[in-house]
């Protein structure tokens, strides 16, 4: 090729010999690069695509300024798309919520298709709200009640748990809150260090768990019987009308070593939560209430 | 390379002195009418292929009271696909990778056997595009009228030509669309539904997709589709070899080529004269507009109607036929070396590719023969992974789908093992007293399954297996899943 001096000057004349195609005049030590043109239509295409994106500028939100964007003559708005969506939703849901809104508790149990529609709304309504305190799973942690087990403070059966999502617990804005408080038996001196000591082996001895060598057994039985009593029973089983545990199971909402009873005894007092009446809707309370029910531990 | 040496013809026309054109300007192709063998298959192929595609989602196929009449319905709404005797389920697409691949298969193996079968009588672009030149010739007349007529000057007559053409091809278009969206509704419904304009908006849409894609593919891009956007002239041309047939002018008998006056004259001084007068038959009638003569290149859909036009001058000549014949480069050069032609439809790529769609095809089968009508699945619960009860015992919740794919409701009772003294209870089960869960026809069932055992295996987690028992005490289905305690 290098015999050729006109090539590089006039590339067109070029002819590729094998193919018969014209070459482009660049060429890589005796490789030339064939011209294979693409159609015209393929050109219109391409100027129809930048055509179309103008469309999108003009008719959706697109250029962005110092705040927010352009907002485009169609005033489409992602919020409002989700809003549409949301209510088109609810319009699709209407029939089946109306007769979750209808049917008592104890019916939506019963009824296999409303129970699957009140455990799925529910199970969103609970990772919404009750999430951040109860867990994921319901499965609580040091002063938030484990909802998968079976031992209640405020009562395990359906109503109970309605009842106490509906007003809460210790939650001063609701006049029918659950109400009843732990005194601070040791901060308000109503107990000596030593009595704490004794009461606290025994509420371990209530459900079998080992005691310290030498605890005075009749001493923590006594001073439970005199303070502890009037709201955990006299045999630990707790009541659920003061939110008083019973002490007699495996299940401890702040721990069961020794430390932790001794510490809840010295500062009393009970987990808070809020009610949820007014925050969200009556069928929404329905169907949390079946969620927290039948993730095991309902009575 | 021959279409490449077409592309660079249109290229060269209007390119400017100093600069190479960017661009290839449209070049339009005026295919003339033939009659002839190939021609023939074409019109039945046709007929059988747009029948099925236009009247198949009308076929019925019974299949019991709770479940869709029609033999082929995708239903996108309760996510099944129905095949006549064959009811997929969204978890069974492997069905589709399946018979994706057996197609690829077979459509290599067609190539191997006689090249772009595909192309020349089956592709949806080359059915469509014959379809819609034959109403164009019906309309504006074959080759000569329409060139002449598209150069001549727009009179009333032409404009009414015109819209003709295109409101019928827009027609032809709409049903084209219309059968397509067919398949995925109950179709006698969803025809008066559309009748009366109360289809679901997404069937207008899809339908008005699919006829602008049909009108522009098949009325004006045409050629251009298989030259420039089909990846198949591609590939094809890596997995052909010199023993497929395929379409192909005989040089070997053609050349040197010569008017048929001067050929006669030639003959007649005894001197050597090829049977191809050049009269351009073949090029005029193909639809891509490629001269066979050039040899196989990517333009060429081998539909074989340049073989019918050329027998027909053959023919008229008094010249035996096939000098375009379905033929193999081997046979060229073995007849150049007076060897007799021949056929090997036996080769290690055909047993292959015949190997390979047995098997895929046998995987399938034993898939579909063995599939199961019920399944479960089961998902431990995530948090907590175990719960202490009130009396020690520990309890793992699990979520459990049962599948049940026949078309009554069945019962199933759900039996756990693995786990020493473990209870079961199901929330919400159908029947609490034997813990059965009743799952209706053609559906699933989805139940929270509480596993409770007052010994905890003394090892952090312990295998367990949920088996569903149906009413005639057989196990339907199981699966496996751990027990977790602390």
């Amino acid at each position: 090729m290098s015999d050729d001096p006109q090539e590089h000057d006039d590339p067109q004349e070029h002819i590729d010999a094998h193919s018969g195609t014209a070459t482009t005049g660049h060429e890589w030590d005796g490789i030339r690069e064939l011209n294979t043109p693409l159609p015209r239509w393929w050109l219109w295409t391409f100027y129809a695509c930048i055509a179309w994106a103008f469309g999108y500028w003009i008719a959706y939100p697109a250029w962005p300024l110092l705040s927010g964007a352009t907002a485009g003559i169609l005033g489409w708005h992602s919020r409002d798309a989700v809003t549409g969506d949301i209510a088109d939703l609810q319009t699709l849901r209407g029939p089946m919520t109306a007769k979750l809104t209808a049917a008592s508790l104890d019916d939506i149990e019963k009824r296999p298709e409303l129970l699957s529609l009140a455990r799925a709304e529910g199970a969103a309504v609970f990772a919404n709200n009750c999430a951040p305190c109860h867990g994921a799973g319901g499965q609580g942690s040091k002063g938030y009640p484990n909802l998968n087990a079976d031992r209640w403070l405020w009562g395990g059966k359906l109503d109970d748990i309605a009842l106490t999502i509906t007003h809460g617990a210790r939650w001063d804005a609701d006049p029918k809150t659950h109400a009843s408080v732990m005194p601070s038996f040791g901060r308000d001196a109503i107990l000596k260090p030593q009595e704490i000591d004794a009461t606290a082996n025994f509420v371990r001895s209530l459900s079998g768990l080992p005691t310290d060598p030498g605890a005075d057994r009749e001493k923590g039985k006594k001073v439970f019987a005199d303070n502890c009593s009037p709201c955990h029973g006299v045999d630990g089983k707790g009541n659920q009308d003061f939110g008083a545990p019973n002490l007699t199971t495996k299940v401890w909402l702040y721990g069961s070593d020794k430390k932790s009873i001794v510490e809840r005894i010295n500062i009393g007092g009970g987990g808070t939560m809020p009610a949820w009446e007014g925050r969200l809707d009556p069928t929404a309370i329905k169907a949390v209430a079946v969620y927290v029910h039948t993730l095991g531990g309902g009575k | 390379m021959a279409a490449s040496a077409q592309i660079k013809h249109q290229a060269n026309v209007g390119q400017d002195a100093d600069e190479q054109p960017l661009y290839a300007p449209a070049h339009k192709i005026y295919p003339q009418k033939i009659t002839g063998f190939y021609r023939r298959l074409k019109w039945s192929l046709l007929i059988v292929t747009l029948g099925i595609y236009y009247l198949l989602p009308f076929a019925r196929w019974s299949r019991g009271p709770n479940e869709p009449s029609q033999a082929v319905l995708v239903d996108l709404a309760h996510r099944r696909f129905y095949f006549f005797f064959i009811e997929l389920w969204p978890q069974e697409v492997y069905y589709f990778t399946g018979l994706l691949i057996l197609a690829a298969l077979i459509l290599f193996l067609m190539n191997a056997v006689a090249g772009r079968v595909w192309c020349g009588y089956l592709c949806p672009q080359t059915v469509w595009t014959d379809l819609f030149m034959a109403v164009e010739r019906l309309i504006e007349g074959d080759r000569r009228e329409r060139i002449h007529k598209d150069s001549g000057p727009l009179t009333l007559r032409r404009v009414g030509e015109k819209t003709l053409k295109h409101a019928i091809w827009l027609m032809i278009a709409w049903w084209t669309g219309g059968a397509w969206v067919l398949y995925f509704a109950d179709a006698p419904t969803l025809v008066i539904q559309l009748a009366t304009l109360s289809a679901p908006p997404v069937a207008y849409a899809a339908i008005g997709v699919l006829t602008f894609t049909t009108y522009a593919l098949a009325g004006h891009m045409r050629e251009q589709v298989c030259l420039y956007m089909c990846p198949w002239p591609r590939i094809q041309a890596a997995l052909t070899d010199e023993n497929a047939l395929n379409v192909t002018y005989r040089y070997d008998r053609g050349e040197p080529r010569h008017s048929l006056k001067k050929s006669l004259a030639l003959r007649n001084l005894g001197q050597a004269s090829g049977d191809c007068i050049d009269c351009a038959q073949c090029v005029v009638v193909c639809p891509t507009g490629v001269d066979i003569r050039d040899g196989a290149n990517l333009g060429c859909i081998q539909c074989g109607l340049c073989i019918d036009a050329c027998d027909s001058v053959m023919a008229k000549i008094g010249r035996p036929p096939r000098l375009i014949a379905y033929d193999t480069d081997v046979n060229i050069k073995r007849r150049a070396s007076g060897l007799e032609p021949i056929y090997r439809i036996v080769r290690p790529r055909t047993i292959l590719y015949v190997a390979l769609i047995v098997l895929v095809g046998a995987v399938m089968l034993y898939a579909l023969i063995e599939r199961s009508f019920y399944s479960m699945a089961v998902i431990h619960d995530r948090n907590p992974l175990f719960v202490r009860l009130a009396d020690g015992s520990i309890r793992n919740a699990f979520t459990v789908r049962f599948v049940n794919k026949q078309s009554d409701t069945r019962w199933f009772k759900l039996a756990v093992s693995g786990i020493p003294g473990a209870a079961i209870e199901i929330v919400g089960a159908g029947r609490s007293a034997d813990e059965s869960v009743d799952v209706g026809p053609d559906q699933t069932r989805e139940v929270r399954v509480l596993v409770s055992t007052r010994q905890p295996p003394s090892l952090g987690s312990q295998p367990l297996t949920f088996s569903a028992i149906s009413e005639n005490g057989e196990t339907a289905a199981s699966a496996q899943d751990y027990f977790h305690a602390p």
